[in-house]
């Protein structure tokens, strides 16, 4: 048995996988694996097919060939719902969040699908409800905490600035408890200080709660720090595989990020 | 506070109009306040219809145009069905009516249309629209009807020892206000206290992101319309209780066009504001300034009422285009 932080069995397999758009291939026959409690890196170069990659694992987009096994289930086509379902969240590269709502409210929609008393019960708060909400707004308390956002939980997430929001952004998928989390660019945009940040973070996650965690990056210097193995991409392809160490002196990965002289 | 001057100019105009009449003494306050009554009473029944246009809007970005015929179509289900059974029943089977009609609209409407362009959805509710106004009248015919719900008709006096002659109030518009305040109440509480109503507010923000925690995009859509054609049941029943059940009901809803640029496509607030802002407006308007451009223009006068609202929404649009409550849309260019 293997503890949290430690890689275990294979949770996530994507097996020849390809999706094109029109005539425009964005991935071509890719195959890769996650295991439990890693932090997996996608990297390459801009239109690489990295999100689109994460989309078809969450569901949004449906691959023409190839299947993904997740947690011992074989799916062909999925839904963002189901995936949720199943236990995978997601965050975004252009933060997607309830603007409108506080912070508090943010990451307690994140729960929505583990809150099972009805809605009368809930309008009227009777006491299971209440129970329910109270237990909810405990586990969601925690992770403010975790994140250090404790003096913005009632601020609506518009109005925060950008490292905060998608500081929240993980915060509502990390909500959800989930098995697997995406996280689309987490890095992107942010200044030295709010990176590192982030990458702490990261790794607590993947520490204390077990998290198997898979993202997506373009700077490569902070996803070799932080991952146990990367996925390499370009064009659509796979140009690599391995731990950090392997990947940075592979000559495909070298030649994909500095160019070819020809 | 540059960006509020246009508007507080214009709330200054409104308001100040609004008291025109008792300053000048042109009126009397008891006539004066029954006037002010009557044309709350109409914005409440406005609010009504806009609150459903609101919650449509919020949930599936679609202006929903059907909202009128779906104000006729429950209140003459209301109706007809009241003949044959008590009220209570009556109105209980027309909301599962209208549940079942939100989850068709769903099935047959919506799923297969998202992430079509809006102008396609607004052409389908178009034609829902149109569908539902002949629907209506296959199912339950096409003459006027009444709706009865036992409460006397006959205008009151109150506040006699305040104003000279008292006020003359109706008890069933009285009842109707009260219903809609209820309403509302319960929609706030809905919206604000429960997990749907959390999933609800999410899904308006951001469908994606909601889809990415787990929220149904398809159950809410569903709870909406089915919020949406409650809420046009209460207006229809207050509505027609009032003036009969008639195809004139369907038109109600391009009065609450105005109200919602007034209050804002997104705002819940500003739906039931602005519809008690255009029903005031235009009752102060129609009585206490018609009269006015008769005599100083020699005009034949009257219509004010009709024209109101719209003018009001131009001005609107023209200073204010996101509405009295509405989102600010800042694009990234």
């Amino acid at each position: 048995m293997s503890g949290p932080g430690t890689p275990g069995d294979v949770l996530l397999e994507v097996e020849g996988v390809s999706l094109s758009f029109g005539g425009v291939t964005a991935i071509n026959d890719i195959s890769f694996d996650v295991r439990e409690h890693e932090v997996r890196a996608i990297i390459g170069p801009n239109g690489a097919g990295k999100s689109s990659m994460l989309n078809v694992i969450n569901g949004v987009y449906h691959p023409q060939q190839g299947r993904i096994r997740f947690a011992g289930e074989t799916f062909t086509d999925m839904d963002p719902h189901r995936a949720a379902k199943m236990g995978i969240s997601r965050t975004f590269q252009n933060i997607a969040l309830f603007k409108g709502m506080s912070v508090l409210d943010n990451m307690m929609a994140g729960r929505n699908l583990r809150m099972t008393s009805g809605i009368f019960a809930q309008a009227l708060r009777l006491g299971g409800a209440e129970r329910e909400e109270i237990r909810h707004r405990e586990a969601v308390e925690r992770i403010i905490d975790f994140l250090e956002i404790q003096a913005h939980r009632k601020t609506p997430v518009g109005r925060l600035p950008y490292g905060l929001q998608k500081r929240v952004d993980l915060g509502r998928a990390l909500a959800m408890e989930p098995r697997l989390l995406l996280l689309d660019e987490p890095m992107a945009g942010m200044n030295l200080e709010e990176k590192q940040d982030m990458c702490r973070f990261i790794l607590d996650v993947n520490d204390e709660f077990g998290t198997t965690i898979v993202l997506i990056e373009h700077d490569m210097g902070v996803v070799m720090d932080i991952s146990d193995r990367v996925v390499v991409l370009d064009y659509g392809r796979k140009i690599g595989d391995g731990v950090p160490d392997q990947v940075r002196s592979s000559q495909a990965v070298i030649d994909a990020y500095l160019g070819v002289t020809h | 506070m540059k960006r509020h001057l246009p508007v507080i100019l214009l709330c200054a105009v409104l308001t100040a109009g609004l008291f025109t009449p008792l300053v000048t003494g042109a009126s009397s306050p008891g006539f004066w306040v029954e006037v002010l009554l009557g044309g709350l009473m109409a914005g409440v029944l406005y609010s009504l219809v806009a609150l459903g246009l609101v919650l449509i809007f919020k949930a599936s970005g679609v202006f929903n145009f059907a909202q009128g015929a779906m104000v006729l179509f429950a209140a003459l289900a209301v109706a007809r069905l009241s003949e044959k059974m008590p009220m209570w029943a009556a109105v209980l089977i027309a909301i599962g009516i209208m549940v079942l009609f939100a989850v068709v609209v769903e099935r047959l409407v919506l799923r297969p249309l998202v992430n079509q362009e809006p102008i396609a959805l607004l052409m389908a509710t178009l034609g829902v629209s149109y569908f539902l106004d002949g629907f209506g009248q296959t199912l339950w015919g096409g003459d006027i009807y009444k709706i009865e719900f036992g409460i006397s008709k006959d205008p009151v006096m109150i506040l006699e020892s305040l104003f000279q002659g008292g006020i003359l109030v109706n008890k069933d518009d009285m009842a109707a206000a009260l219903v809609a305040i209820a309403l509302v109440a319960l929609l706030a509480l809905f919206f604000q206290k429960t997990a749907t109503g959390r999933a609800l507010r999410a899904v308006a923000d951001d469908h994606q992101a909601a889809q990415s925690i787990g929220i149904p995009l398809n159950r809410i859509w569903v709870i909406v319309w089915s919020v949406a054609g409650i809420v046009a049941l209460v207006a229809g029943m207050v509505w027609g209780g009032k003036l009969g059940v008639q195809f004139s009901l369907a038109e109600v809803a391009l009065k609450a066009l105005p109200v919602v640029i007034l209050g804002g496509f997104e705002s819940v607030p500003g739906a039931i504001i602005g519809g008690l802002i255009i029903g005031v407006g235009e009752k102060m308007a129609e009585v206490f300034f018609g009269p006015v451009l008769v005599k100083t223009f020699d005009l034949a006068g009257g219509g004010i009422e009709n024209w109101f609202a719209y003018v009001l929404a131009l001005a609107f649009l023209l200073v204010r285009p996101e509405g009295l409550f509405g989102e600010r849309r800042i694009d990234r260019v």
